[in-house]
C-alpha cells in the first residue's frame, strides 16, 4: 500500500470496490460480474440450491459453454469427453433455474468466456470480474479487476455479490524499450517467467506497465495478463488507455450515449500514479526478447526457440534441478539438444491465450502460400464464435485449411485433456495455449508452449522454429 | 466446513516443485457433475500404471504400504498452482488428506484448502526437506503432529512454528460458513451498491434486459483491431 497518498491502478480499483474492512483481516469486494462455465457451474449452482440460498442478482451472472463442449463443426450437447454431456445439460438447467444468462452450445455468441467476456462488453475497463477459472486474470488486460476462483468462492460470489479478499501485495514489471519485430506478448511473459519463476508473482497482483506494454494491442494484453497466473500472480492489471476505448466503443454490453461518456472519464482515472509505490518491481528491457518456446514441463523452463533444451546439471538449486530432469524425461529431450532439432507431431492454435482474431491473423500471415508439413496435424480453434465469424469474412478460414489445418468451432478444445479429445500419448505438440504441465493435453502428450507465430511456423518446418527463421529458409510458393 | 484445531497422523513426502492441480486431480477424473466420487482419481497419472486406469504403480508414494494411512502430505513448492479446480482439494479430502506443508502454494488452491477445512501449512522449504527426511526413515514411527491453535508442526525432535494468516486460521479453527457470514453484513453491501450505482451507473446499465436477451447483432460487433 503506498504511504505517500499516492496510489497504485490496482489500490484505485481495490478501492472503487471494497465495501468494507472485515475484523479478519480481510477485505469485502464487491463484484460486478460473475461468469460460470460448464466445467464447475452447475455444482456451484447446485451447491447454492441444496444450501437454498439464492443468487442475489441473477442479471450479474453470465454462464458460458466452453470446457467441455465438442469443437467439431456441427456439433450437439454430444461430446468426446465420456459423461460430458451430463456437465452440458445440468448447466443448461441449473442456469435457466436461476435466469442466469447461457451462452450455450448453438448460440451466436458463445465461446471462451475469457474471450467472449472483453469481446461482448461484459468485462469493461473498472469493473470487477471473477470466474471458477484461473485464466480470469486476462481481463486484466483491459485494466478490469479480474482473478480466478474456486468454486464455494463460486457460490459465495453469487450468494452474496462480493468475496472476502486479503489484499494482495503490489508488484510491477516494467517492459522498456522497442520489441524487435517478430516478438509477441506471449513471448514477453514467457520470457519474464523463465527469468523470475513460476511463483515469481506468489502473492502479488502484478501490473504490466513500460512502453512495451503501452505499445501492445487491447488483444496481445490480454494474452500477457493470461499468463499472470502462470507467474502465480493472484491478478494482473494494464492501465486501460485509448486503445481500449477504441476496442470497446461499439461492443453490444458496452455503454452508450452519456453512459459511456462518463465511463471513459473515469477509465482516464485508471492507472498507477506517477509517485505510487510497489512493494516489489522488475525491469526487462524488451529489446532482449526473442521468440521464446517452452522445453518443459512448467512454464518457467522457456528458451529462445534459436537457444538449445538446458543442461540439468548446470542447474545449482537442487529442487529446480531434480524438476528439470523429470521435464526433461517426461518430454523425451536430451540436454542441450538444440531447439530447432525438435521435430513436432503436431501443432494447435486456440485457447484463451491466444485465440483472438489478431492471434488468427498472425497465423495466417505465417501459412500464406505454404503447407504443414508432412505427418504434422494441425488444428485451429476460434475463442468464439464472434472471432470465427470475423475469420471467415476475411477467409483465414480458407486459409488454414489450404495449408492442412482443421477449422473448428470455438470452445477450449484441446488446450486440456478432459477425458476426450487429445493428440495421443508421445505427441509432441506446439501449442499457443498456457499450459504445459505433464498430461495437459492428454496423458503423455508433450506440450510445447510458443506464440501462434511460432506454431504456424514450426507447423510448416515440422520442427521448433520462429517465423523469422522459417522466412530465412526460402520464400513460400504461391 | 469442517473444523481443524489439531492433527497427528503418516505424512506422506512428495517433494516436486510445481505440483499442479491437473497432477492432483486429471481432468479426466472429473467425471459427474459433483464434489464426491473424486478421491479414486487423486493423482491418477502417478498413482496408477495406465491412463484412466486403476492398477496401482507400486513406485508412487501413497502406493507403498507404510505411507497408505497417509493423512499429511509434504509438497514442494508452489503446491497447488494452475487450474481453479476445486476438485483438486475435494479429492484430497475424500482420500483422507487433512493437512499439507510445502514451501508455498498456489493462491486460489490455498482458498479452496480454506474453504474444505484441509490445513495448508507453509514452512520453509528447508524445514520440509527436514520433516521429509524425518519420516522417510520410518513413516509409522514419526507421525507429524499439527496444532493450528499453537501454530506448530512436530515430529519427534522436529518443532517448527508456522503462521497462518489470521482469516484462513480462524475460519479454520472454528469451521466457519464464509457465506453466512458475509451475509450479516447484508446492509453494508445493499449500501455500497446503491452508493456504486450512483457514482458508476454506466457499470449497472447494461445489465437491465441481460437475462432475456437473445444473440446480439454479432455482425456490428467489432471483433477487429488494428
Ligand atoms: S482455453 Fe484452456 S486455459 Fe483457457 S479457460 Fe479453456 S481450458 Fe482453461
Amino acid at each position: 500500500m503506498a504511504t505517500t497518498g499516492a496510489s497504485t491502478l490496482f489500490d484505485k480499483l481495490w478501492r472503487d470496490h471494497a465495501v468494507c474492512e472485515l475484523d479478519s483481516g480481510e477485505t469485502l469486494v464487491y463484484l460486478d460480474r460473475i461468469f460460470l462455465h460448464e466445467r464447475t457451474g452447475a455444482i456451484a449452482l447446485q451447491g447454492l440450491r441444496a444450501a437454498a440460498r439464492p443468487v442475489r442478482t441473477p442479471q450479474q451472472v453470465f454462464c458460458t459453454m466452453d470446457h467441455i463442449v465438442d469443437t467439431f463443426p456441427g456439433r450437439g450437447d454430444e461430446t468426446l469427453m465420456p459423461s460430458g454431456k451430463d456437465f452440458i445439460v445440468a448447466t443448461r438447467e441449473e442456469t435457466a433455474a436461476v435466469g442466469v444468462r447461457l451462452f450455450d452450445v448453438d448460440d451466436p455468441d458463445q465461446g471462451i468466456a475469457h474471450v467472449i467476456s472483453p469481446e461482448l462488453g461484459l468485462a469493461l475497463p473498472g469493473l470487477s470480474l471473477v470466474c471458477p477459472d484461473s485464466h480470469t486474470c486476462t481481463l486484466g488486460g483491459i485494466g478490469a479487476l479480474a482473478w480466478g476462483i474456486g468454486s464455494s468462492e463460486a457460490e459465495h460470489a453469487m450468494a452474496t455479490s462480493t468475496l472476502r479478499v486479503k489484499k494482495p501485495k503490489n508488484l510491477r514489471v516494467c517492459f522498456e524499450g522497442a520489441l524487435s519485430p517478430g516478438v509477441t506478448a506471449k513471448d514477453m511473459v514467457l520470457h519474464l517467467i523463465a527469468t523470475i519463476g513460476a511463483n515469481g508473482a506468489a502473492g502479488y497482483a502484478v501490473e504490466f506497465a513500460g512502453s512495451a506494454v503501452r505499445a501492445l494491442p487491447v488483444e496481445a494484453r490480454l494474452t500477457m495478463c493470461n499468463m499472470a497466473v502462470e507467474f502465480s500472480a493472484i491478478s494482473a492489471v494494464i492501465a486501460p488507455d485509448e486503445k481500449v476505448e477504441a476496442y470497446f466503443h461499439g461492443r453490444p454490453h458496452a455503454p452508450q450515449g452519456e453512459d459511456w461518456q462518463a465511463a471513459v472519464e473515469y477509465w482516464r482515472t485508471l492507472r498507477s500514479d506517477a509517485a505510487a509505490q510497489f512493494d516489489r518491481e522488475y525491469r526487462i528491457d524488451a529489446s532482449t526478447i526473442t521468440p521464446s518456446v517452452t522445453w518443459g514441463t512448467s512454464p518457467e523452463q522457456a528458451v529462445a526457440t534459436a537457444g538449445q533444451v538446458p543442461d540439468p546439471d548446470c542447474i545449482a538449486d537442487p529442487g529446480r534441478r531434480a524438476a528439470a530432469q523429470r521435464a526433461l524425461d517426461y518430454q523425451g529431450l536430451r540436454p542441450g539438444q538444440p531447439i530447432d532439432s525438435i521435430a513436432i507431431d503436431a501443432a494447435f492454435i486456440g485457447s484463451c491465450t491466444n485465440s483472438r482474431i489478431s492471434d488468427l491473423r498472425a497465423a495466417a500471415a505465417v501459412l500464406r502460400g505454404r503447407r504443414l508439413a508432412a505427418g504434422v496435424r494441425g488444428v485451429v480453434v476460434p475463442g468464439s464464435r464472434g472471432v470465427k465469424r470475423a475469420a471467415e469474412r476475411e477467409g483465414l478460414h480458407e486459409l488454414f485449411t489450404a495449408a492442412g489445418f482443421e477449422w473448428r468451432d470455438a470452445g477450449c478444445s484441446m488446450c486440456f485433456y478432459a477425458g476426450g479429445e487429445t493428440f495421443g500419448s508421445n505427441q509432441r505438440v506446439i501449442s499457443s495455449t498456457n499450459r504445459n504441465f505433464e498430461g495437459r493435453q492428454g496423458p503423455n502428450t508433450r506440450t510445447h508452449l510458443a506464440s501462434p507465430e511460432t506454431v504456424a511456423a514450426s507447423a510448416v518446418a515440422g520442427f521448433i522454429t520462429s517465423a523469422a527463421a522459417l522466412a530465412d529458409m526460402g520464400e513460400p510458393v504461391q | 466446513m469442517k473444523a481443524f484445531t489439531r492433527h497427528s497422523g503418516v505424512a506422506a513426502p512428495l517433494r516436486r516443485r510445481n505440483i499442479d492441480t491437473d497432477a492432483i486431480i486429471p481432468s479426466r477424473e472429473m467425471k459427474r457433475v459433483s464434489r464426491h466420487g473424486l478421491g479414486e482419481g487423486l493423482f491418477a497419472g502417478w498413482r496408477y500404471t495406465l491412463p484412466g486406469g486403476r492398477e496401482p504403480n507400486p513406485e508412487f508414494v501413497l502406493n507403498r504400504p507404510e505411507y497408505s494411512a497417509a493423512s499429511i502430505l509434504l509438497g514442494g513448492d508452489n503446491f497447488g498452482c494452475g487450474s481453479s479446480r476445486e476438485h483438486a482439494v475435494w479429492a484430497l479430502a475424500e482420500f483422507g488428506i487433512r493437512a499439507i506443508i510445502a514451501s508455498g502454494y498456489g493462491a486460489i488452491f490455498y482458498t479452496n484448502c480454506v474453504r474444505n477445512g484441509v490445513l495448508p501449512v507453509c514452512l520453509p522449504d528447508a524445514d520440509v526437506e527436514a520433516l521429509a527426511q524425518l519420516v522417510e526413515s520410518d513413516p509409522q514411527a514419526n507421525p507429524v503432529a499439527i496444532d493450528l491453535e499453537r501454530g506448530e508442526v512436530r515430529c519427534g525432535t522436529f518443532c517448527k512454528p508456522f503462521e497462518m494468516d489470521s482469516a484462513s486460521r480462524h475460519m479454520l479453527l472454528h469451521g466457519l460458513d464464509p457465506i453466512s457470514l458475509t451475509l450479516q453484513s447484508d446492509a453494508e453491501i445493499v449500501r455500497f451498491e446503491g452508493a456504486r450505482r450512483a457514482r458508476f451507473g454506466w457499470a449497472f446499465s447494461p445489465l437491465k434486459s441481460n437475462a432475456s436477451e437473445g444473440s446480439q447483432d454479432v455482425e456490428k460487433m467489432k471483433s477487429t483491431e488494428s
